[in-house]
């Protein structure tokens, strides 16, 4: 299936916090969808498949504000925030297999001014994330929140390896610097050092206040058709080489497992590799899912970028920033431009692979990795190119 | 274990199917895991069948109740408000010697000085006059 199919366009809201987008979450997807519609050079007539983000959006909902009138296929992939980029996949598959056309992958909500998960919890304790094994056997003892779930992960792998603060601030910074060239990122203007990094507080610890994704307003969404349709839209297509996703085992709890550094895009990364036809090397620059610091760190070393344990010492001396050897999230992230649900990682690397990332712009870059990380560790990972 | 608290204000389990017996044993002071009866492993949280050997057949096998700290995170900033005046405390993944893990907390041990590795026992503390959580207390190795 290896370049067969491609994303054809893509569409962003602005991202913001205060005082807040001012509109619906649904209309912050169809300002998106409509806005990556558009820029495909197709109308909401010809898109036969909406793929919407677990527990945000509804194909039925979306189709009939767009006026998708030949909706076909709709499906979601349940893997929180790894679910875009798995429906990368699916969409290729969808579209070579001939069950649509056209696939429309839209996201968007308002992280910062609709109700946040430690409101929505305390009033519903069914609503927890990670459901009813988190609300009997971490509720209780106060564990409520992905931050420390995965914060548990990287106690461990300091234990283990060695890990330290200073490198998960590497990360923080280097998303925080490529976010002051990217207009569009939350944190433009507002640059960061590593004392800043060192001197925030505590909220679970290892994890400080600047090793947490931004909480903001928005909405992304891309296009995925053939490559034989892309020919007669107007922008250059980024194809899709590979994509595969995974979980973790057990992938409903996170403490019991044989090897807990095995996630999802453990499993997920060879076969994506192995269906491109290239190799942690050949790849220009990674869009990884940043949600919090040591989950890129993880990541890393999971794709293969380096061996497992080495991560901390991969991340340092510039290696991940625009210039170095692997620039990472080019757009400044999760973590400095906005939490898009991780569609603004695919949207920045067809930037990237277009030419138009502008001061931003890897350059020469024609591959390019994206990863989504969601739940307790669910993967996903596509390899594109221009 | 000390008196029922009837005014117990943190979020409790919801006690339904396996979840209620596991910690209904806890009330009476026991920590009981499932253990399979065909091949003998131990697991947790609670599963319908053996995901080792596919048994169906199970018992409620109690353990030993000692164990070490795998990891834990150091909550400063609680994010449900019933936690928000035990701040800083540090909910921790416990191995237990039977080899299935619990999240759960140290109790006679500020977070900075947990350590990974360090042996503890398990102790009950009474929510409700039918619940108690499994909490643990260092003892020396």
């Amino acid at each position: 299936m290896r370049d067969q199919a491609c994303i054809v366009g893509i569409g962003e809201t602005e991202y913001c916090r205060k005082p807040g987008s001012g509109m619906s979450t649904l209309a912050l997807q169809l300002k998106a969808a409509a806005g990556a519609i558009e820029e495909a050079g197709l109308s909401a007539a010809s898109i036969d498949g909406i793929m919407p983000f677990p527990n945000v959006g509804k194909a039925e909902e979306l189709a009939a504000n767009l006026g998708c009138e030949n909706l076909r296929y709709a499906a979601t992939i349940h893997m929180g925030g790894a679910a875009p980029v798995a429906s990368l996949q699916a969409a290729a598959a969808a579209v070579v297999a001939g069950m649509a056309n056209y696939v429309l992958i839209p996201g968007g909500w308002n992280g910062y001014s609709g109700p946040r998960v430690r409101q929505t919890v305390s009033s519903d304790t069914a609503s927890i994330p990670g459901g009813t094994i988190a609300r009997d056997y971490y509720l209780p003892f106060g564990m409520t929140a992905p931050p420390q779930w995965y914060s548990l992960m990287a106690r461990r792998h300091m234990h283990e390896f060695g890990t330290r603060s200073e490198q998960l601030g590497a990360i923080a910074v280097a998303m925080r610097k490529h976010a002051q060239q990217n207009p569009r990122a939350v944190m433009h203007g507002r640059p960061m050092t590593l004392d800043d990094y060192m001197a925030s507080p505590m909220l679970a610890d290892p994890y400080r206040f600047f090793d947490c994704c931004l909480e903001t307003d928005g909405g992304s969404a891309v296009v995925v058709t053939t490559a034989e349709r892309a020919r007669d839209l107007p922008h250059s297509p980024v194809y899709i080489m590979g994509g595969a996703c995974g979980q973790p085992y057990p992938a409903d709890e996170i403490t019991n497992r044989r090897d807990i550094f095995r996630t999802g895009l453990t499993i997920a990364a060879p076969e994506a590799f192995a269906k491109a036809g290239v190799t942690p090397t050949d790849i220009d620059f990674a869009q990884i899912y940043d949600c919090f610091t040591f989950e890129v760190l993880q990541q890393l070393e999971e794709v293969g970028f380096c061996k497992r344990g080495e991560g901390g010492p991969f991340v340092e001396g510039g290696r991940i920033e625009l210039g170095g050897e692997l620039p990472v999230n080019t757009h400044g992230g999760l973590l400095s431009e906005a939490h898009s649900l991780g569609i603004g990682h695919i949207t920045e690397a067809v930037r990237q692979l277009r030419g138009e990332a502008e001061g931003r712009q890897v350059a020469n870059a024609e591959i390019g990795l994206v990863t989504g990380w969601g739940d307790f560790g669910d993967g996903s990972v596509a390899i594109l190119r221009r | 274990m000390s008196d029922p608290s009837s005014d117990y204000a943190k979020p409790l389990p919801e006690l339904d199917g396996h979840t209620e017996d596991f910690y209904t044993f806890c009330g009476l002071g026991e920590l009981r895991f499932q253990r399979c009866d065909d091949c003998g492993a131990w697991r947790h949280v609670p599963r319908e069948l053996c995901p080792e050997c596919g048994s169906w057949s199970w018992q409620w096998a109690r353990s030993s109740g000692r164990g070490s700290v795998f990891t834990w995170t150091v909550v400063t900033r609680a994010l449900h408000p019933a936690f928000a005046e035990s701040v800083p405390y540090a909910p921790t993944v416990i191995e237990l010697e039977e080899g299935v893990r619990l999240l759960s907390e140290v109790v006679d041990c500020t977070p900075d000085a947990l350590e990974i590795g360090m042996p503890v026992e398990v102790v009950f503390e009474r929510a409700t006059p039918e619940v108690a959580l499994p909490k643990f207390r260092r003892v020396s190795a």
